[in-house]
């Protein structure tokens, strides 16, 4: 059994502890908003936070988290009303959608630690995250935009 | 998922609705009328399912047949239809249409289908949504007029109601859909009674696409995202070797690892069925497997290449003819000057975010199955799941999910047809996902070739006689953009050189217009140099380009500042783009790094006439998604194979693009049109191997004619 907060609750699974965080979050707790894309740590699509910093959750062992604090995408705003989760909207920056909530995190932690990033800066901390479709500059401009009214 | 009404109507009496209307449209295959033929009645009579209900309340439900995999059809197609029908729009709830190709599909060449692909969703939806709406507004209308007892004719509607603008009077479409009722047959629209373009409240408007909201949040619902009770997970390892087949394979061993429930042996894999995916994958790891590896054992892709060139200069060759115009061999031989190149493409990967997956339930007596999957074509998937269970295709539901990117490698059903291979044979619900790594190395792949091109011009300059050879695997995938219809040349030779090597080959975002327009573009560059003319006049003048391209080479002159100097070290390149009968032009501005031979694009326009443009946003944002799908192809991406293998297992050596590769400047412009719309998914990527060779030959004065890009490459020819 390992113990830790998921979104603001605290929850127990009972998981060998070398299992990817990934899978135990999607198919042993079934929040499926963190998203498989190559389970290598390359593209970014399973970001989450955990004790809140950005970390691909491909290669977090379950057994790492014990007692932290863990945020998916689902646990970001209650509805939706994250800065970003409202920019990306506005913009409408989804395509396909699917790495969009790895590229969320991955920006929430950006605007935590640096409200008023740069346009180099966007892209130094985003730049791990691939988007297939192409999204580069809405969720540049989105950032930018949270980034205002945050 | 989403749950789906069936409502079955006779054909002698009315459509009724569940507590409301609904409408049972089929579409025409003249794209006219609905239930436009007595076969198309009777088909439509046996089952039926609604493409439109409307709820006592109000709320207008429309069923969307175009998948949804980021390009907006999810949105853009109920528009169409809610546009003609007056729905209010703040009232329309969108569901997936049931994967019946008889009642939802398009017609295409005269066939049937529902597979989007080829940008076709709303390119081939557009008139027979627009009559379908029509036809539910004259219903609606009809409906009225015998309540008030007045005529028809002298009423109208507004968003959501219809109104006799004698007295004021009004009722809600809820309010009509209440009591109403559906004729049978419906009333026959034509073409006339569509709604005037000045009259168009949504199409053309900025609409907010409705799959937005729940993509940022997490609840959006993908193939991986559905789980059923009682679901085992299965993984697969498919021969490495395209075209083999497994003998045998340390099953026992496999068999005692945790979680382990079954192996399945595929035709061209093995299957690993466990109680987790993470144990499936372990297995998956542990497999040793020996392999009958079959036709393409020593297949090895630059190999092949060179193989290519070979079967194009080979005069014995067997040739398949694409297109031939006018006298090619007079052209030629009263030529005043001609001109020949070759050039080559590699093989490329789709790369879709989310790996292929899907989920099959069997129903208990065997007689009916359901899939969840994210496809582009549910017609295909519905039959590829039939026959692995040895059902109708009618015995299927499919439930169509959202994907995590298309790009043409969705469009086959064919891993929703391995996942019920395994459901059957292990009695339980599977959800089947490929690793990422299986995705890769059981690819298929946009086609490798190799081109060989000859112009022919006359003593004015004019060019008058065009030949091109493409050689490769892929047939059909081979001759997409092959053609110039664009360019008036009196003369033409196009053929097939066709080779079969058993790499598994695939559409591709715009598939042979990659490789096919960098060339003919790219020679059309080296004869505008030749000529010492603007790569721009000499296209309009020299190679008799039509109005629209024209129109669409002028814009983007205007766009980018054409004859502006650059700054030291940057260079400007142009090619049409074309796909899917939307034409284009673009221009990239480009420096290289000598050192690193890494190409930086820096900025992109790129102007398309894509006829009609139904939502401005998501049609714009297609372009965008095309131009950075294209740069990625072209600099970043390249499948090899050696030994029959694909050398590549993941994104550290298939190398995406990057937020940090992305260009500084990326302007679209949609040209003004009132045709009807014609494809975008695909006409945003083929203009930009031309575009980029052509603005390296200005940087260099040397000639890209193999893509893609790749630092090495550019390195090997700046030193050739």
């Amino acid at each position: 059994m390992v113990s830790f907060n998921l979104n603001g609750r605290p929850v127990s699974v009972d998981a060998k502890p070398d299992t990817p965080l990934l899978w135990v979050i999607r198919d042993q707790i079934g929040l499926t908003g963190t998203k498989y894309g190559c389970g290598a740590g390359l593209c970014g699509a399973c970001t989450i936070h955990i004790n809140g910093e950005a970390l691909r959750s491909c290669q977090t062992l379950v057994s790492d988290i014990a007692g932290k604090s863990v945020t998916t995408i689902e646990g970001l705003s209650p509805n939706s009303s994250h800065p970003l989760q409202k920019a990306w909207v506005q913009l409408e920056v989804p395509q396909c959608g699917y790495c969009q909530s790895g590229q969320i995190m991955k920006a929430a932690e950006l605007l935590a630690k640096t409200p008023k990033p740069s346009r180099d800066q966007i892209v130094e901390h985003m730049d791990g995250n691939i988007c297939r479709c192409g999204t580069y500059h809405n969720i540049i401009a989105a950032i930018q935009l949270a980034s205002k009214e945050g | 998922m989403n749950a789906i009404d069936k409502t079955t109507l006779s054909r002698r009496g009315f459509l009724a609705g569940m507590g409301g209307m609904s409408f049972a449209i089929a579409m025409g295959s003249d794209s006219a009328q609905l239930f436009s033929t007595e076969a198309q009645a009777q088909a439509a009579a046996k089952t039926i399912n609604a493409w439109v209900r409307i709820a006592p309340d109000g709320i207008v439900t429309i069923y969307s047949a175009g998948a949804e995999m980021g390009q907006g059809s999810k949105t853009s197609l109920p528009l169409i239809l809610a546009e003609e029908m007056d729905a209010d729009w703040s009232k329309v709830v969108i569901e997936m249409a049931p994967a019946d190709r008889d009642i939802y599909g398009y017609t295409f060449n005269k066939e049937r289908g529902m597979s989007i692909v080829g940008s076709r969703a709303v390119m081939l939806y557009f008139t027979d949504l627009r009559m379908a709406g029509a036809q539910v507004r004259k219903v609606l209308i009809g409906n009225a007029a015998q309540r008030w007892n007045v005529d028809a004719a002298l009423l109208k509607t507004e968003p959501g109601f219809v109104i006799n603008p004698a007295n004021g009077q009004k009722l809600s479409y809820g309010e009509l859909a209440a009591t109403g009722v559906v004729p049978n047959p419906l009333p026959k629209v034509e073409a006339a009674e569509l709604k005037p373009r000045a009259q168009w409240r949504l199409i053309g408007k900025s609409i907010a696409r409705r799959d937005i909201p729940e993509k940022v949040n997490g609840k959006a619902i993908f193939g991986l995202d559905v789980s059923v009770p009682g679901m085992v997970y299965a993984t697969t390892l498919h021969a490495p070797v395209h075209t083999g087949k497994p003998v045998s394979w340390n099953d026992a061993d496999i068999k005692k690892m945790p979680g382990v429930l079954n192996t399945v042996k595929l035709e061209n894999g093995v299957a690993i069925v466990a109680s987790s995916f993470v144990e499936a994958k372990a297995a998956r790891e542990a497999l040793k497997v020996t392999w009958d590896k079959g036709a393409a054992a020593n297949f090895d892709s630059d190999a092949a290449l060179d193989a290519y060139a070979k079967v194009a200069a080979d005069p014995r060759a067997e040739v398949a003819s694409v297109e031939k115009k006018g006298d090619i061999n007079a052209a030629f031989a009263s030529a005043a000057k001609t001109f020949k190149a070759d050039f080559r493409a590699d093989h490329g990967y789709h790369a879709q975010m989310e790996p292929l997956n899907a989920v099959v339930r069997v129903s208990a007596d065997g007689k009916t199955a359901e899939v969840w999957e994210g496809t582009q074509a549910p017609d295909f998937t519905r039959d590829e799941v039939a026959k692995a269970l040895g059902l109708a295709p009618p015995a299927v539901t499919v439930h169509q999910c959202y994907m995590g990117g298309g790009f043409g490698r969705r469009s086959l059903g064919d891993y929703a047809g391995e996942c019920a291979t395994i459901a059957k044979q292990v009695k339980k619900p599977v959800k089947l996902v490929w690793t990422r790594e299986e995705d890769i190395a059981f690819g298929m792949f946009r086609p490798a070739s190799f081109q060989h091109l000859e112009a022919a011009q006359d003593a004015s300059g004019k060019v008058v006689g065009w030949k091109h050879s493409v050689v490769g695997d892929g047939g059909a995938l081979l001759l997409t953009g092959v053609r110039i219809p664009y360019y008036q040349i009196p003369n033409i030779d196009i053929e097939r050189r066709g080779v079969s090597n058993g790499i598994r080959l695939k559409h591709w975002r715009a598939v042979g217009h990659v490789f096919n327009v960098f060339a003919i573009e790219s020679l059309v560059d080296e004869m505008a140099v030749a000529a010492n003319m603007d790569p721009i006049q000499f296209r309009i003048e020299k190679m008799a380009a039509i109005p629209k391209l024209r129109r669409c080479l002028e814009q983007v002159a205007k766009m980018c500042d054409w004859t502006a100097p650059r700054p030291d070290g940057r260079a400007l390149g142009i090619s049409l783009s074309e796909r899917s009968n939307s034409l284009g032009a673009g221009v990239v501005e480009i420096s290289l790094n000598k050192d690193t031979g890494k190409i930086k694009v820096h900025k992109v326009w790129l102007a398309v006439d894509g006829g009609t443009i139904v939502t401005p946003g998501p049609a714009k944002a297609n372009l965008e998604s095309g131009i950075i799908y294209g740069l990625s192809g072209l600099l970043h991406e390249r499948i090899t194979i050696k030994g029959g293998e694909v050398q590549q297992t993941n994104f550290h050596d298939y190398e995406l693009m990057r937020m940090s590769d992305l260009p500084e400047v990326m302007e679209v412009h949609l040209l003004e049109s009132t045709e009807r719309p014609t494809g975008l998914g695909e006409v945003g990527n083929p203009f930009l191997g031309a575009a980029i060779a052509n603005a390296f030959y200005r940087l260099t004065g040397k000639r890209l004619r193999h893509l893609p890009f790749m630092p090495d490459r550019v390195t090997e020819t700046l030193t050739s």
